[in-house]
């Protein structure tokens, strides 16, 4: 089942990792979006650090580490088919982020998401 | 903030599910469902049309208008045949230039086309010249539309028989069920088409007599932009402002050996030392294309270096995103005019440098119907 941040990611948990992807709210308020940058794989991140810079036709913005972790995985075919974003924002991940524990308990479910993005 | 201005295709734009931005003081779509990278690439394929209501649309009317006008743009207006349309540029008692303009040239007076976020200080600007009898009249009650792109000429004659027979920059009155069309063959994406001047009380029925031809799409701003960046064509408030001089924008062009140093009608416009020397000597810096490498658009503001690390600060991007036609990023920064097309220059993003090209423009060759 996913889960949601107020940050318009969607998160899945797979094992010991969280699957991190942007909603289809987010893709439509971006825009067409022509150019990714992942974080390294192996790199260490703090919650609400900014780690992967998403811009569009319109705008430059940032998505953010939804819990400190390390990143162990990144979508490494995005950044040459940032378009997939808008095609499949449910289906297009953009990386795999390992906390000490996954507890996503916090986070919104589907219809608390809904009511968030009116 | 005052109240943003609608124009008369407002309801228009939100039935087509149209995103609406603030914009130079009105709410214009900025996209529709289609989306920019679309909007752009349909507009070269078909045909765009675009809401250019907020644009000034101006009469200037009186004995000697065109003289009078001349003392306010380094242009060739007296040389401006009747059914003709010409760029021209404002320009400020610095030299620097104060808005960008269409000129056409109506026969019994000069119709001028203005940004809409200068309207009012141009007709303030303009007032000057009623005291050599001439008048100045904004014109209130209609819309102006532009349908752009190669298939525009089919989709227009449909429903406008004659305009085929215009070329680029000519302008024309035409009758549409009853209403006077003023046409001009111009447009802002480097794309063949018009720009199309009609009454405010038929603006609605023919946007949409123009949305019902199969080839025709509602386009925003957003893909305005990226077509007119593509086209190397620049935009008032970002590559161009009142402390540029047309030399620096990459306008000298614009100004006829006639108005210039030795010409016939040499100077008598604001800027005029300022502006014919600099054109004399030629501009110590010009406004320049850039390629950067990689796909991550380098945006307005970017500063661009002459080295990987430290350097010299040798500008800022004045214009620059995403090219869909282009397929990768693009941009525009004023820059010295002694680099060559070619050299590699480093623009700062995120804390890193980034190697940029300096690229001729524009970066789409136009496919205007001369």
């Amino acid at each position: 089942m996913l889960k949601y941040t107020e940050d318009h990611e969607w998160l899945k948990q797979d094992g010991d990792e969280i699957i991190v992807g942007i909603t289809a709210h987010a893709s439509d308020q971006l825009g067409d979006v022509v150019f990714i940058e992942l974080p390294e794989v192996g790199r260490e991140v703090a919650e609400g650090e900014e780690i992967v810079v998403i811009e569009s036709v319109k705008a430059a913005s940032d998505i953010v580490a939804p819990v400190a972790g390390v990143i162990t995985a990144v979508n490494e075919g995005l950044p040459d088919n940032p378009g997939a974003v808008n095609a499949d924002p449910a289906g297009t991940w953009f990386f795999r982020i390992k906390p000490a524990s996954v507890d996503l308990s916090g986070f919104m479910d589907e219809a608390a998401y809904q009511a968030l993005i009116g | 903030m005052a109240e943003l201005r609608r124009t008369m295709l407002y309801d228009l734009h939100l039935s087509r599910g149209a995103k609406m931005v603030p914009f130079a003081g009105w709410e214009m779509p900025v996209q529709y469902p289609m989306g920019v990278l679309n909007e752009h690439l349909h507009t070269r394929a078909h045909a765009g049309l675009f809401d250019v209501s907020h644009m000034g649309q101006v009469i200037l009317r009186g004995p000697g208008v065109a003289e009078a006008l001349e003392t306010l743009v380094p242009t060739d207006v007296l040389g401006l045949a009747e059914g003709r349309q010409r760029y021209g540029l404002f320009t400020n008692a610095v030299g620097g230039i104060l808005d960008d303009l269409m000129i056409a040239n109506k026969g019994d007076h000069l119709l001028l086309v203005v940004n809409a976020a200068c309207v009012e200080q141009d007709v303030g600007h303009l007032r000057q010249l009623e005291a050599q009898g001439i008048s100045v009249e904004p014109v209130t009650d209609r819309g102006l539309l532009a349908l752009q792109g190669p298939e525009a000429e089919a989709v227009l004659t449909r429903l406008v028989p004659g305009v085929a027979a215009m070329r680029f920059m000519d302008v024309a009155e035409f009758d549409w069920q009853g209403a006077t069309l003023w046409v001009s063959r111009s447009g802002y994406t480097g794309e063949d088409g018009f720009e199309i001047s009609v009454p405010a009380d038929h603006a609605v029925a023919f946007a949409e007599a123009l949305l019902a031809e199969p080839e025709v799409a509602p386009i925003g701003l957003g893909a305005r932009d990226s077509l007119r960046l593509e086209a190397g064509m620049p935009l008032y408030g970002h590559d161009m402002d009142a402390t540029t001089t047309p030399g620096k924008a990459g306008l000298g062009w614009s100004i006829p050996k006639l108005r210039r140093a030795g010409g016939a009608r040499s100077g008598g416009f604001p800027g005029d030392e300022e502006i014919l020397t600099e054109l004399a000597d030629g501009p110590s810096r010009l406004r320049r294309g850039l390629r950067p490498e990689g796909r991550a658009p380098i945006r307005e503001g970017v500063e661009i270096f002459d080295a990987p690390e430290g350097g010299e600060l040798l500008g800022r991007v004045s214009s620059g995103g995403f090219g869909p036609s282009t397929g990768g990023p693009i941009a525009m920064a004023i820059l010295p005019a002694v680099l060559a097309d070619g050299t590699t220059l480093w623009a700062e993003l995120r804390g890193k440098r980034i190697p940029v090209a300096i690229t001729p423009l524009p970066f789409h060759q136009p496919s205007y119907r001369r």
